[in-house]
């Protein structure tokens, strides 16, 4: 038997005759078809850990008098996933790095005026930074007005936040300046967001933090903080596996961002710990066989 | 059928959508709204018709605030403007929640057009039938504005505008009398443009001004008839001014 459709004068259901909304495509929530299995939570919890990139970096970030300092090394490691892949390699004789680049672009260029770094998975951390460009871009046409840092930093959280649980792993930094100064947000996949003055990601961050927060000074001049930004990037290279490659160093000011300088790691050791000369003891001399 | 699929507002064979400008005919029946916007100060005034006896006045306010910074006055359907209104309101907060910042007077503006265009192209819904007239000051510049829209879904800005019953008479005074003004100035020019069609009184007319440090402020009936009574006194004056020439030369 047909049952008689009250759908219609349910009010609690959105009257929209317009489904297909610019909005749908780029900000609508995410959703997948789950699948099927015995262990739905074990499931997940095992795509987690599988996804999961050790977030091997060092970023850091820090206001100042001038602006903001962001600073990044460029190594990218691939964890437990590239080891399993090494003994199966292995195998077959092939030789395989563990670190899978010395130089990746962990400072993202989200506008001519704000900046992004990059901890966690990094395929995560440029999509969803790149999609944050393409946001900020939309704002500025629709609205004529560039977006602030706390807009754009809260749209990239909020994003985050719907896909948590899902996998996703970020740990960034937003850094811009805007008309209300500089501004530094830490946004991770978690979905937290902090404001701050100084913060620093990735598994060489607390070497980094040791050596920021000893520098520090809100009256630093541009050189003396890139300076610092740079040595604390320094530190954390030497201490960290999964740190090295070059030390890149990026201003942000009132006219936008510009990068101040790329040095790789392994030469700034021997500038800041040259070789001394030792005297030799005993020159090595050939002994004659009888 | 969880949907409406069918579209009631189609177009007509020569290229009007009837059941929008029947929407503007809903406007025009409705209380004339008058919005000035002065160098300091915007002001809106709205037609109130004589409330009943036993009604409570404070409830049916006509000007209505959509955030700290943003005023609404509307001509037309009143219980469609509710609706608008709510969902306007919701949408400021909802800004301010993500972008950390008070929505412009533009964005909101933007927003309800767009409401309002919505309706004219979905199945199953009917225009709404009243145009608003929004009022409010820049969050970062300070600079006022004023904003119009229609149940077409169109928007502009303007200096000065009315929208309501006998609208065209009260833009043309306006045209004719505008200047830049500030402070008392405005108010007086709003009263003034809205008593052209309009009972003069001060039970007749709701009077609302926004300065960006106050806010908006709802005019109490004594000081809408003490404006009242000066312009009368000015309009006397003038009048006897026009005379008084002319008896000086015969």
């Amino acid at each position: 038997m047909m049952k008689i459709d009250f759908s219609g004068l349910d009010p609690s259901l959105p009257v929209k005759g317009n489904a297909e909304d610019l909005d749908d495509e780029i900000l609508a929530a995410p959703s997948f078809k789950l699948p099927v299995t015995v262990d739905f939570d074990g499931f997940q919890k095992a795509a987690v850990q599988m996804v999961k990139p050790a977030k091997g970096t060092t970023t850091l970030a820090f206001i100042f008098k001038h602006g903001v300092m962001v600073a990044a090394d460029s190594r990218a490691s691939m964890g437990g996933y590239i080891c399993k892949a090494l003994l199966i390699l292995n195998l077959y004789k092939i030789n395989l790095y563990l670190a899978a680049s010395q130089s990746v672009k962990k400072i993202i260029e989200i506008n001519p005026y704000m900046l992004g770094t990059m901890a966690g998975g990094a395929a995560d951390c440029q999509f969803w930074h790149r999609n944050l460009g393409i946001k900020c871009r939309l704002h500025e046409l629709a609205n004529k007005r560039r977006i602030s840092v706390a807009g754009a930093s809260k749209l990239l959280a909020n994003i985050l936040y719907s896909y948590r649980g899902m996998g996703l792993s970020v740990g960034t930094m937003i850094a811009g300046y805007d008309e209300s100064g500089a501004g530094l947000y830490y946004v991770d996949s978690e979905g937290g967001r902090l404001k701050g003055t100084r913060f620093s990601v990735g598994s060489g961050s607390p070497y980094a933090y040791g050596v920021l927060d000893s520098g520090y000074s809100f009256d630093l001049s541009v050189e003396d903080a890139a300076e610092l930004a740079r040595r604390a990037i320094y530190h954390a290279t030497f201490r960290d596996g999964a740190s090295g490659g070059v030390a890149s160093v990026y201003h942000v000011g009132p006219g936008g961002w510009k990068k101040l300088s790329g040095d790789d790691v392994g030469e700034m050791h021997y500038s800041y710990y040259p070789i001394e000369p030792t005297t030799v003891e005993q020159e090595m001399a050939d002994v004659r066989i009888a | 059928m969880a949907r409406y699929d069918r579209a009631i507002t189609v177009f007509s064979p020569d290229g009007h959508l009837f059941q929008v400008e029947y929407a503007l005919e809903a406007v025009r029946k409705g209380n004339a709204a008058v919005g000035v916007r002065g160098s300091d100060t915007i002001v809106l005034a709205v037609e109130k018709k004589s409330t009943p006896k036993l009604q409570d006045s404070r409830s049916v306010r006509k000007i209505v605030n959509l955030d700290n910074h943003i005023a609404l006055a509307c001509a037309g359907l009143k219980a469609d403007a509710r609706v608008l209104i709510n969902r306007a309101r919701i949408e400021c907060q909802s800004y301010r929640l993500t972008i950390e910042d008070p929505v412009t007077v533009e964005y909101i503006t933007r927003y309800i057009a767009g409401l309002q265009q919505k309706y004219t192209q979905s199945g199953g819904v009917r225009p709404f039938g009243l145009s608003t007239l929004i009022i409010g000051f820049d969050p970062h510049t300070g600079t006022p504005a004023l904003y119009q829209t229609d149940p077409s879904g169109t928007f502009s800005a303007w200096k000065a505008n009315a929208t309501g019953r006998n609208s065209n008479s009260i833009r043309e005074f306006l045209e004719k009398n505008y200047t830049e003004t500030s402070g008392q100035e405005t108010v007086k020019l709003a009263i003034r443009a809205l008593l052209e069609v309009v009972e003069s009184g001060g039970k007749n007319i709701e009077v609302a001004v926004m300065t960006k440090e106050q806010g908006l402020r709802q005019l109490e009936e004594a000081e809408i008839d003490a404006i009242v009574a000066d312009i009368e006194a000015e309009k006397a004056a003038a009048e006897a001014a026009k005379k008084a020439p002319a008896t000086k030369e015969s």
